[in-house]
């Protein structure tokens, strides 16, 4: 739609303006209280302007934990968040090929079966099944593994199903050429499948490795460890564990530091992540 | 090099059938069009020779080997699409040479064949593009140059000119057919339009609802149509049918009132019956009005340049003729000419099963 009438302009630009500063004040905040000292942050009011403390704060964070938590150094969670973030990024977007590929180029007894039960999966999210789910994790003894904390997250309908459509729109005529130049399914899978999936594997990973970073319930149930503590759940604890009143300085530090990983996924990635959504030729 | 023989091969879905019972043979270095309207059978009878499609009954043996069960890259055959097939995300030269790469041809000699048949073709420059990047007729001699570094022994064509616009298939017609020529390999071509079938093939099927209505060379389909189909399929425009009645002794039929026309052969057995009269818009000629004729009411007449197309009506019943005449000639409406035609270019066939008689 091209208008141009300045008061329609206006009025736009102030309610998206508006609209922003509802979503960044909150930031700004976290941030402006990564900046200060201890100190500074119980005084009233608020400090709405950044201090000087930035560095200070963040090699604390990042190294010696927090005095009295029972959390490790953020810079260890940190850590186990990524490697738990990947695994399920990286699982989901592996089963979910494997299973779209057999359920779109294979005819098998009750393939359509196994897919409605694939899709009914779809409802019953880690939050519904928690308490079976535990059960299994922990009869396998994976409490406190990475094993643990990825697994009972990988299995994924909605990666699943995206991928189905991904094929469907592949032409027959690329599997028939291929099965004519030589190419058995895995090869056919490996050469031109997950080639022409590209996008789509981009855009998924972004989506699924927040999903993953952002896990909050489940690494709380099976973690007693603190060496398997992920950062988002870490930031609950630092609250919960101090005696005197709560350091605001370094916990604020440290949901900072939580929520750059997935800027930086989505900043990397970006232009993949677009074009998978929004592509449709093949 | 290897012939292909079709041995009462069959093709059902289910209860349907769709291919009737074939029998073929296609000699080494034949050049073969399956030919008929669409939905007839033609892909599906190609796509049996190539693997893609079961076999609900019969063989098809190729080089004298049945290959039933093969695999389609067991039978060394190569096939060129009607939408090409390129591998998107793989560049001209990767499309070539993949084939080559999965039966694990070294990679010098690999790139030594690409690049000689990508000189045949003169893709030469394009090869290191994305197939998204080139015009459709790039796209389909790419295709046609990744059938050709396999060395196959036989070629299969389905429908491959059909998305090219008029001039540019014209062009690549000729190129196929000198191509084929050239490397002298067995080929099966599956189109719909009769003008590429007649150009290209050695010799034709034409097929109809998945029954072989003729085999034969083109000259053969054009000059003696073994049924009504194939007489009005071959030919452009196509073939005039007429209802009339034999005549006396078999020797003229008649149209209902006025008209009648001679003929050449031998109809003493047909007396008295019913018959459709095909007559070719370029056999019936304007005529010396002082010798026997019938005549046309003008209503249409279509200018062509080379020829002039004139539709009217045929005798007084008003049967709708088409008359292909030579150059450019001028008629007003209802104005009525003269028209003849030589006894031996008046087909017969029967009403009810349109056989030839
Ligand atoms: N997979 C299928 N299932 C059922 N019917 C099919 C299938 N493929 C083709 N047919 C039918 O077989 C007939 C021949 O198809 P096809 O060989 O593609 O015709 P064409 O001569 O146009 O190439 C058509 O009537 C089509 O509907
Ligand atoms: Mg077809």
């Amino acid at each position: 739609m091209i208008e141009n009438r300045p008061i329609i302009t206006f009025l736009s630009h102030l309610f998206l303006i508006f609209g922003i500063l509802i979503i960044a004040f909150p930031i700004w905040i976290t941030f402006v209280a990564a900046t200060h000292d201890a100190v500074r942050m119980v005084q009233i009011p608020l400090p709405l302007l950044p201090g000087d403390q930035f560095f200070e704060n963040l090699k604390e964070t990042l190294t010696r934990g927090m005095k009295g938590a029972s959390a490790p150094p953020v810079g260890f969670m940190l850590l186990n968040s990524l490697i738990m973030a990947m695994m399920i990024a990286v699982g989901k977007i592996a089963i979910s090929l494997l299973s779209a590929f057999a359920i779109v180029y294979f005819r098998f007894p009750f393939r359509m079966a196994f897919f409605w039960m694939i899709f009914i999966t779809l409802m019953l999210p880690v939050e519904v099944r928690i308490l079976p789910t535990f059960e299994v994790v922990a009869n396998l003894g994976m409490l406190n593994s990475y094993w643990g904390l990825s697994i009972p997250l990988i299995a994924s309908a909605t990666a699943t199903f995206m991928f189905r459509q991904v094929f469907l729109t592949i032409p027959d005529e690329l599997l028939e050429a291929a099965r004519i130049d030589g190419a058995g399914p895995l090869r056919f899978f490996r050469d031109i499948l997950i080639p022409l999936s590209r996008t789509n594997i981009a855009a998924l990973f972004v989506i699924l490795f927040i999903y993953g970073w952002n896990q909050y319930l489940w690494p709380l149930l099976i973690t007693t460890d603190q060496s398997m503590y992920t950062v988002v759940m870490g930031i609950k604890q630092m609250l919960d564990a101090a005696e005197q009143s709560p350091d605001w300085h370094l916990i604020m530090m440290t949901s900072l530091l939580a929520m750059l990983p997935p800027v930086l996924v989505v900043v990397l990635m970006q232009s993949l992540f677009v074009k998978g959504l929004t592509e449709t030729e093949k | 090099m290897a012939d292909i023989e079709l041995s009462n091969v069959k093709k059902s879905y289910g209860a349907t059938d769709v291919i009737h019972g074939i029998d073929w043979h296609i000699a080494d270095g034949e050049f073969v069009v399956i030919v008929g309207p669409s939905g007839c059978g033609k892909s599906t009878l190609l796509r049996m020779i190539a693997g893609l499609e079961r076999i609900t009954q019969g063989d098809i043996a190729i080089g004298g080997q049945v290959v039933n069960k093969l695999e389609p890259a067991d039978r060394d055959i190569a096939m060129v699409f009607q939408n090409y097939a390129l591998y998107p995300h793989m560049t001209v030269y990767k499309n070539m040479a993949y084939s080559l790469k999965i039966r694990g041809v070294g990679k010098q000699e690999i790139d030594r064949r690409v690049k000689q048949v990508a000189e045949i073709l003169e893709i030469g420059d394009y090869l290191r593009r994305a197939p998204r990047q080139l015009s459709g007729g790039q796209r389909q001699r790419v295709a046609m140059g990744r059938a050709i570094v396999r060395e196959p022994s036989v070629f299969l064509f389905d429908e491959p000119l059909s998305n090219l616009d008029a001039k540019l298939r014209v062009q690549m017609r000729l190129e196929i057919k000198r191509l084929q020529e050239r490397l002298g390999i067995t080929s099966v071509y599956v189109t719909h339009d009769q003008v590429e079938a007649m150009t290209l093939g050695h010799r034709l099927m034409v097929l109809n609802n998945g029954h072989v209505e003729q085999l034969g060379t083109p000259i053969d389909l054009y000059e003696n149509p073994a049924t009504q189909f194939v007489a009005g399929f071959i030919g452009s425009p196509s073939m005039n049918f007429l209802d009339a009645t034999m005549g006396e002794r078999g020797q003229s039929v008649n149209f209902a009132a006025d008209a009648s026309l001679g003929l050449s052969g031998d109809y003493s057995d047909h007396e008295g019956k019913t018959v459709t009269v095909g007559l070719r818009p370029e056999h019936l000629e304007i005529a010396d009005p002082s010798q026997p004729h019938t005549s046309l009411n003008v209503q249409v007449v279509e200018h062509l340049g080379a020829d002039t197309l004139v539709h009217g009506a045929f005798s007084q019943d008003a049967l709708e003729l088409t008359v292909r005449l030579k150059g450019v000639q001028s008629f007003s409406r209802n104005e009525v000419i003269p028209l003849s035609i030589s006894p031996q270019n008046v087909h017969l066939f029967d009403k009810t099963t349109g056989q030839r008689l």
